[in-house]
């Protein structure tokens, strides 16, 4: 399978949340590919996320290049910045 | 069934059939606990794959089809069962729970996915509304079609002794 159609990033995500489109505006300058995960609304039914992440809160990414799985919003973002930012 | 009156007729298709290539496409993917983008590729080269069309989640052919479905578990034979509707993500996962159903969904809520396939099934009195026929296509990891139904009546319902003995054959 191509990279483009299996990106080493999946982002979970629920649709609407700003938290994760923050997220997204980050990845889309670093001009990253990622896979949207789209997630159960309801907080208590998330368990997909609690098993990768070990939280049921989205934002959440796995980065498979780097072996990273992160959650919360700005944790992301900074990950992103020191990893794919700059001079890399 | 003797019903004693006229069923409605659908008219003549040009779907894919036995031998032809399944038309690839990338549609959301539901289960219970999430969606993402997929394609029928993607899922075809893990191995075969029964792609079944259905009407709306919620309308009783639905039902009656995925009742079936779970009774006969294809997944035994490693084959997996793969749905079809134009009903959105949330309403796959609700219709998922409801019914127990243990595979996962494709949402096409702009019936695209039939016109590709020609199994479109215009609603009569629903404007604006359109969704696939009933349909079933067994599909091999090359996607060519080894086995297909479509619905030429309304209601009416796959032939699934007959599409179990296919299965039973690859």
């Amino acid at each position: 399978m191509s990279d483009a159609a299996d990106p080493p990033i999946t982002l979970y995500r629920l649709q609407a949340c700003p938290f994760c489109e923050r997220v997204v505006r980050k990845l889309d300058e670093y001009d990253l590919a990622y896979h949207s995960r789209f997630v159960e609304p309801m907080h208590s039914d998330r368990n997909v996320v609690k098993r990768i992440s070990g939280s049921r809160t989205v934002p959440a990414i796995v980065d498979k290049s780097t072996g990273v799985t992160m959650s919360e919003s700005a944790n992301i973002v900074e990950y992103l910045d020191t990893t794919y930012g700059g001079d890399h | 069934m003797d019903l004693g009156f006229d069923v409605v007729e659908l008219p003549e298709t040009d779907h894919p059939t036995e031998g032809d290539h399944a038309p690839d496409f990338t549609r959301p993917l539901v289960t219970s606990e999430d969606w993402g983008d997929a394609s029928l590729s993607e899922l075809a080269a893990e191995g075969p794959l029964l792609l079944v069309c259905y009407p709306m989640d919620g309308a009783f052919p639905s039902t009656y089809i995925w009742n079936e479905l779970r009774e006969r578990a294809f997944e035994q034979y490693k084959v997996q069962v793969v749905g079809l509707s134009i009903s959105t993500p949330y309403e796959h996962m609700a219709f998922i729970d409801d019914r127990e159903i243990e595979y996962p969904l494709f949402s096409d809520p702009q019936n695209a996915i039939a016109e590709q396939y020609d199994i479109v099934n215009d609603l009569d009195g629903m404007a604006g509304l359109s969704e696939p026929r009933p349909a079933v296509f067994l599909i091999d990891s090359e996607l060519t079609i080894q086995y297909a139904w479509v619905a030429s009546e309304w209601p009416e319902f796959p032939e699934y002794d007959e599409l179990e003995d296919t299965i039973l054959s690859l």
